[in-house]
């Protein structure tokens, strides 16, 4: 029944922390929170979303930026009248939708099995539902 | 108009039918507020994409477009750019903690009173702005199309309408409403598309010379050019520094956007529908190829009617997409005409109906989940019970919202919208990601970010340009975008209050549940169940 604790749900999960259960159920939870399963899964997925979110942020903002602060190169006509702005903005749909696509790709390969793991071990040490 | 008239009323039929059919099958909290968890993510990528869509991006974009060229595309570019937040950051972790609400993930480790409480306010701040944005839309186009309905009978109607939905189906009708409301829309998008660039050969080079004769009159500047619509060479004054006011428009506006979308209640809601954390990102995977792909389309629309149509003869921008189907359809008072503006025309009413749907469930469950059920009675009040609360106050959101929306006649629906954005992108975004990846953070930090963050947004907009079609001409604050503003505001609100909070003497409860909060968002260790079906992939194998 340790599951639910959503701070007003059923009787157990209201005990603030500081009475023993509350504080027994904290330790298991950063035991599992420290475990290498869940730190390897923590990492795989910083080291992809950090970068990628960075990533991301500069192409999307570099957009606007290079519109305001760079008229002139914008306007550069690139086939027929088609010009840079325009290309650009174009490439913005395509860099979210393969960026997406290799987040999904990665997720199901990479970070599921990982997290799997971590639920394992959850059922194990008697964490969680 | 009986074209128009006909065409709404099957579509509105079809989506009554879907009500009746959901009303039976919605008893339980679980399925009135999330659909049982039982949505497919392929059909809960199309319901993203059907609620995301709004009024404000098939009538007001195309409408943008139409008149200030490039400029108005760039708001089709951060829209669906803003999808890789919801998709790398949010949704995945939201689906795994939260059960109905957004405040759900944030009372895992705040406490539920002043959480949920505060929660509950920028919910319904952010959903208000959006539906009454939606609704003023509505009654200006159908009072536009058919003369016979004044605005107020058409927001009275989109009202009644909406209330149905939610009322009855709850989550089930608002989902499948939206489904088919998204392709619907998408094969209006397409068609138009298409019509459009047969105009032109199927030549995209014949399509651009074509755009590149249409001049703006004050600017000088053609249509493929950006700076039409936020003009170069205005200043503003940010502290000691002075920026180009374009520009500073633009990057805030995309803040809005990219920071603002991961924070809309009625699209975190979506994410409750579906089984599992990796059925999220699915749906998101979906929603992204579709609203992409419908805003890529929206060159076609908006420059198709700058080229075909042209700015005198739309008139109102809002009518852009309509009398563009009018000319391709062969024209005004041609059967073929009729048919196509008739035909878009109740794409338009039935997309309004569907984003209208999806915010009034998002109001009412942050009123009878958050505030009614979790505050006022304290989590003891019974499944029946919640619903019928929970019912009642879809019933007060709708009629509030349209005692607002009648007085609002004059009120710009895109400005509304992004009010809504401002307000969840500066209140929501950051207590939500500060939950989820700050292990310090607590109550205080969450309460005043959530209420500093909507607070310091709603009255950068109520002091800038303003929320009337006509802008004030010296506006105390001169930006129409806040974002740029009003987000870090949101961001420092949080810290401050998180200091402040150990100041206090600290909240044992905020540290103490990091670890369970860390580990439950990543993996999905005790998630929500979906009511029927078995998790995919079972904890113990």
């Amino acid at each position: 029944m340790e599951t639910r604790n959503r701070g007003q749900g059923s009787p157990v999960p209201t005990a603030p922390a500081g009475t023993e259960t509350a504080t027994a159920r904290a330790s298991k939870w950063e035991a599992l929170a420290s475990s290498p399963e869940f730190r390897r899964l923590i990492t795989a997925k910083r080291n992809f979303i950090i970068p990628a979110t960075i990533f991301f942020l500069v192409y999307y903002f570099a957009l606007p930026l290079g519109n305001g602060l760079a008229p002139k190169l914008m306007n550069t006509k690139v086939i027929g009248n088609i010009n840079l702005a325009y290309l650009f903005a174009l490439s913005e749909f395509v860099m979210a939708w393969i960026l997406a696509a290799i987040y999904i790709r990665r997720a199901n390969r990479v970070f599921d099995p990982l997290a799997a793991a971590v639920r394992r071990l959850a059922a194990r040490m008697g964490v969680g539902a | 108009m009986t074209t128009t008239l006909w065409i709404t009323a099957i579509i509105v039929a079809i989506t009554l039918g879907i009500t009746i059919w959901a009303a039976r099958q919605t008893r339980t909290t679980v399925q009135f507020y999330a659909a049982g968890r039982k949505i497919k993510g392929w059909q809960n990528g199309l319901a993203i994409a059907g609620d995301y869509m709004s009024a404000a991006s098939f009538l007001g974009i195309a409408g943008l477009i139409a008149f200030n060229g490039y400029d108005g595309f760039m708001y089709s570019v951060g829209w669906l750019v803003a999808y890789l937040t919801v998709l790398l950051l949010i949704a995945e972790p939201i689906r795994n903690t939260g059960k109905y609400t957004m405040a759900d993930v944030l009372s895992y480790r705040m406490s539920a009173g002043p959480v949920r409480s505060a929660a509950a306010i920028s919910t319904l701040a952010v959903s208000g702005f959006y539906m009454i944005a939606q609704m003023v839309g509505a009654g200006v186009v159908l009072h536009l199309l058919v003369p016979g309905f004044s605005f107020q009978l058409a927001v009275v109607i989109v009202g009644v309408l909406m209330i149905g939905y939610v009322v009855l189906g709850g989550m089930i009708a608002t989902t499948w409403v939206q489904i088919v409301k998204a392709t619907l829309l998408m094969a209006g998008a397409v068609l138009l598309s298409i019509m459009v660039l047969s105009h032109f050969g199927f030549n995209p080079l014949r399509f651009f010379d074509a755009i590149a004769k249409v001049v703006d009159k004050k600017s000088g500047l053609n249509f493929t050019q950006p700076g039409i619509l936020y003009p170069h060479g205005k200043h503003v004054f940010l502290g000691p520094l002075t920026l180009d006011k374009s520009t500073i428009e633009n990057v805030s506006l995309g803040m809005a956007l990219i920071f603002g979308t991961a924070g809309l209640p009625h699209i975190l809601m979506r994410f409750y529908t579906v089984p599992t954390a990796r059925a999220a990102r699915h749906s998101v995977g979906w929603a992204m190829g579709l609203i992409g792909a419908f805003y890529v389309m929206t060159t076609f629309l908006g420059f198709g009617a700058a080229v075909l149509v042209g700015k005198a003869k739309i008139g109102n921008s809002n009518l852009a997409a309509p009398k563009l189907a009018e000319f391709l359809g062969g024209g005004h008072n041609t059967f073929g005409g009729d048919l196509l503006l008739g035909f878009i025309s109740a794409v338009a009413f039935a997309t309004i109906l569907a984003v209208v749907a999806g915010l009034t469930l998002a109001a009412s469950s942050a009123f009878a989940h958050d505030f009614w059920m979790n505050v006022i009675r304290g989590g003891k009040e019974s499944e029946r019970e919640q619903v019928t609360v929970a019912r009642i106050a879809a019933v007060g959101v709708g009629v509030i919202a349209v005692f607002i929306a009648i007085n609002l006649p004059t009120a710009n629906a895109a400005q509304l919208v992004a009010a809504a954005f401002a307000v969840a992108s500066s209140g929501n975004l950051p207590v939500i990601l500060f939950t989820l990846f700050w292990r310090r953070f607590n109550t205080v930090g969450a309460v005043c970010g959530l209420i500093g963050g909507t607070a310091v947004s709603i009255l950068l907009i109520i002091i800038g340009p303003g929320l009337n079609t006509v802008p004030a001409a010296h506006p105390a604050f001169a930006l129409s975008n806040p974002g740029i503003v009003s987000i870090p505001l949101g961001f420092i609100f949080a810290i401050v209050g998180t200091y402040i909070g150990e100041a206090l003497g600290g909240d044992r409860r905020a540290v103490a549940m990091y670890p369970e909060i860390e580990v439950r968002s990543q993996t999905g260790v005790g998630a929500e169940p979906s009511s029927v079906i078995e998790e995919r992939i079972p904890a113990v194998v």
